[in-house]
């Protein structure tokens, strides 16, 4: 480890070591915030749900969104159309997008968690989530 | 670099960890290996949630599940259903006993509903021993900020405004502590840190220690900062070999980062901390006796003045504070004084952390703002008492205070209520007791202590405190007489007035706060050669009930002295003079036609 | 135990060896003490004796030093050392009653050993795991949660 020479510094390593806590900092807010549940299981993962999570932690970093929170759930039961995320706003039903790609995942960003519209896509609801 | 989209956090206080919560952590990592997801999902140790009633426990984020009393066996389900099919494990959840529900987010559980965690922010949050997760959380800025932006004095300023007062026992305001150190001119002062916690029955600076170990290192360099000195000491307890480790670990890393020693940040101000132990004496924790043991002598305490803050550890300056009065500094400085003494009630600012335990359903480590009532803390967070029993005292100070009966149930808890209860906040041991527990047997066990504590310098508290025991001993073993009362009366004032340290003048507090609030009691165990609760053996009087004996002879067969006689199908008595009070036929009785009196 | 017990030269030599290495002997009588109770299992006369010499203080400091701690012992430890909690929170939930029962079981008092060097009892004050009172531990295993019939199941287990 270096050593930090100033305040300045600190203040940078901060930054940088942010995200350790943060997901865990979101979590005691979470009911305020949109959360975005990618699909993880076997299935899931082997569609590339991998590189979505990972595109839209990396996307929504660089962005600075600080109202939203992407965490991972099992198999939804949509094997057809995988990759599948869900995203829950405060106080509303959750939607759920099948065949995410990239190109999807950014749309879902910028219209769905930013602007809150919703966008092509959405799979009708017919499972309950871990909530319920 | 890996994406964490889920994190699982393994309680690693002392209680969870001496309930295998080191091999849930290890089974967690080994399974979600085995799911391949070591990139999502982080596994980590770390310290108290509080929840000590249910631990071992386990918590995952972002959605708050909170699971209880986990076993290593549990590891494989809770990754298999929650991580990889989405599942909560139900039969791991938290049931709330009033409502019957499964609670699975914890900030919903009455337990954490009223709580405030103030000292405690990082308890439970951060692994202790990652100082990039304590940074992460605004750690070392309070310091930064001190040291870059603000002058000695205005840090005592926000310290004093703030009206942070020592979490140690007495309530002495911090700021003006440390500004009385900061005004004595030395070539060279020192920052102590007590975190020896000698009262039988609280945790609380040990779980702050193991759970976030830097707040306490920030702090006393912030202290040292305001008052001028370059050297912090920790006073630890040598029985606490995590506390230990964990704040060893945070020293080397602190330094590492040039967080502690030469030049801290570029501002030319130098400070450092090195650990000195304990070797378990209760009278440390008096800060003269305390710098006595620093010096490697006998921990007895000498008359102030001279103050610490005038001649303290090698005739040197000397700030000495507890862990949890350092552990709420960081935050003060960084949220600001106004802040911090909108929380709390007129006198007494700020939070509290108590070690809530005893016979009471949720033991735990809880804290609380300043003038929460006894009623929330007992009812509310603690869940009510044990097996449906009725609530009888509670228990707060350790051996330096005294009990809190149902009439105080809404008293807020500060400073200045406790004392005028005749009690005090000591370090925040709250144990609460039930109509099982006999109030002289409970003033008795507390005096042994003090006795066996006391350093013997002074002669009231020496002679006193054991002039004191001998005679609860008379009276719990049923040799009582009234005029022992007015002597343990007498006995006890003399002890407070003429004692020589806060040991000797708190120690009759038990026996005179049992006796004005449970008076009926002491006198049932004289007068009547009864022991109310049935704690007390030699009161015991087991009796056969005419009513209820169909005369089976199950008794007479197993009482070892004969003291049972009848004929069969009779009801049965049983000889006072020739009973020994083993319990033997009470055990036996299936009729439930004996009882204890 | 019987080796733990020997004041074995290399020990000494290993305290002496400590003591050499801090920079001032002032002000740590107590912290050389750690060590030796550390190396000897205990502090019997000879090894305070020893200290008294190395630090040119008073046979009769270290004395009064050992015996105001409840930390230190003149008595060695049992190879398993039966540590009960006596703190507040496992009193009132019976931990008197445990005592006793394991008092009955080894035939032994508090601070005292067996005769076969296999067992010790310690009291102390408080181990931070309330949740599960009434605690004891056996060497570094914790039991929670015990009732005094539980007692000898778990001696018998380091028999």
């Amino acid at each position: 480890m270096a050593k930090i020479k100033s305040f300045e510094e600190l203040k940078k390593i901060k930054d940088q070591v942010q995200s350790k806590v943060g997901l865990r900092e979101k979590g005691e807010n979470i009911d305020n915030l949109i959360q975005i549940r990618v699909a993880m299981a076997t299935c899931g993962i082997a569609s590339g749900a991998r590189e979505i999570m990972n595109y839209m932690i990396d996307e929504m970093t660089s962005q600075g969104i600080e109202n939203a929170v992407v965490t991972q759930t099992g198999c939804m039961g949509y094997c057809y159309a995988e990759p599948t995320i869900e995203v829950t706003t405060p106080g509303k039903e959750p939607v759920i997008y099948g065949d995410v790609t990239k190109e999807k995942a950014k749309e879902i960003i910028d219209e769905h968690v930013i602007k809150g519209e919703l966008v092509d896509g959405i799979i009708p609801m017919t499972h309950k989530t871990i909530d319920q | 670099m890996a994406n964490y989209t889920m994190h699982m956090l393994v309680c690693s206080g002392t209680g969870c960890k001496s309930a295998e919560s080191d091999l849930i952590t290890a089974n967690l990592e080994k399974y979600v290996a085995e799911a391949n997801m070591t990139d999502e999902v982080q596994v980590l140790k770390t310290g108290c949630f509080g929840f000590c009633e249910k631990g071992p426990v386990v918590k995952i984020l972002p959605d708050n599940t909170f699971y209880v009393q986990v076993t290593p066996d549990d590891a494989e389900e809770i990754v298999n259903e929650h991580i990889i099919k989405g599942r909560k494990v139900e039969r791991l959840l938290f049931v709330d006993p009033k409502t019957e529900k499964m609670v699975s987010d914890s900030k919903k559980m009455d337990f954490y509903k009223k709580q405030l965690r103030i000292a405690l922010r990082n308890c439970g949050l951060i692994d202790p021993d990652n100082i990039d997760e304590y940074i992460a959380r605004d750690g070392y800025h309070a310091l930064g900020m001190a040291l870059t932006e603000m002058t000695p004095q205005d840090v005592i300023k926000v310290v004093k405004d703030s009206g942070l007062r020592g979490r140690g026992g007495g309530g002495f305001p911090t700021g003006l502590k440390w500004e009385i150190a900061s005004k004595n001119d030395a070539d060279q002062k020192y920052v102590v840190c007590n975190a020896d916690e000698g009262d039988p029955g609280a945790f609380m600076d040990r779980s702050i220690l193991e759970g976030d170990p830097h707040s306490v290192v920030e702090a006393m360099a912030i202290c040292g900062y305001s008052m001028g000195a370059t050297i912090g000491k920790v006073y630890i307890r040598a029985e606490y070999p995590l506390a230990i480790k964990r704040l060893e670990k945070a020293i080397e890393d602190a330094r590492e980062y040039g967080l502690l020693g030469k030049d801290i940040m570029g501002t030319g101000f130098d400070f450092d901390i090195e650990l000195t132990f304990g070797a378990g004496a209760f009278v440390c924790g008096e800060e003269t006796a305390l710098i006595h043991s620093m010096e490697g002598e006998r921990g007895e305490p000498t008359t102030k003045p001279p103050f610490p803050a005038e001649s303290g550890y090698w005739g040197k300056p000397t700030n000495v504070n507890n862990v949890e009065t350092f552990a709420n500094v960081p935050v003060i400085l960084l949220k600001g004084a106004d802040w911090f003494s909108s929380i709390g009630s007129e006198k007494s600012k700020g939070t509290k952390v108590f070690a809530l335990a005893g016979k009471i359903n949720n033991v735990g480590l809880i804290e609380v703002p300043m003038g929460t009532t006894l009623r929330e803390v007992i009812y509310d967070i603690g869940g009510g008492i044990k097996d449906g029993k009725k609530f009888k005292a509670v228990q707060t100070g350790g051996p330096s205070g005294g009990c809190l009966t149902v009439d105080d149930l809404d008293t807020p808890i500060d400073y200045e209520n406790l004392i005028a209860k005749g009690s005090m906040m000591g370090s925040g041991g709250m144990i609460v007791m039930d109509e099982d527990d006999c109030m002289p047997a409970v003033a008795k066990f507390y005096l042994e202590f003090t006795e066996e504590e006391s350093c013997g310098k002074c002669t009231p508290c020496r002679v006193g405190t054991k002039r004191l025991s001998e005679l609860l001993e008379l009276i719990t073993d049923g040799k009582g007489k009234m005029e022992h009362l007015d002597e343990l009366k007498r006995l006890s004032r003399v002890i407070k007035d003429t004692a020589l340290c806060g040991l000797g003048q708190t120690a009759p507090n038990p026996v005179l706060s049992t006796m004005e609030a449970f008076w009926d009691e002491y006198i049932a165990h004289i007068k009547d050669g009864r022991c109310p609760a049935g704690q007390c053996t030699n009161l015991l009087q087991y009796i056969i009930s005419e009513a209820k004996c169909v005369g089976c002879t199950a008794c007479v067969r197993v009482c070892p002295t004969n003291a049972i006689t009848g004929t069969v199908k009779k009801p049965h008595v049983i000889d006072q003079a020739k009973c020994i009070k083993c319990g033997a036929c009470y055990d036996k009785c299936k009729f439930e036609a004996i009882s204890k009196q | 135990m019987v080796a733990n017990i020997q004041l074995t030269e290399e020990k000494f030599q290993e305290l002496e060896a400590f003591i050499n290495s801090l920079p001032t002997t002032k002000g740590e009588l107590i912290r050389v003490l750690h060590k030796a109770q550390n190396i000897f299992g205990y502090l019997p006369a000879e090894v305070q004796k020893f200290v008294a010499k190395k630090l040119d203080v008073p046979t009769a400091k270290v004395f009064g030093v050992v015996t105001f701690y409840s930390y230190f012992t003149m008595v060695p430890k049992g190879e398993n050392d039966i540590a009960i909690c006596l703190g507040t929170a496992c009193y009132v939930r019976g931990a008197e009653k445990i005592l006793d029962a394991i008092k009955k079981e080894i035939n032994i008092g508090v601070g005292e050993t067996t005769p076969d060097g296999k067992f010790s009892i310690t009291s102390l004050r408080c181990v931070g795991a309330c949740g599960l009172a009434p605690v004891i531990l056996v060497g570094e295993k914790v039991y929670g949660r015990i009732t005094p019939d539980m007692v000898k199941g778990i001696i018998d287990n380091y028999r």
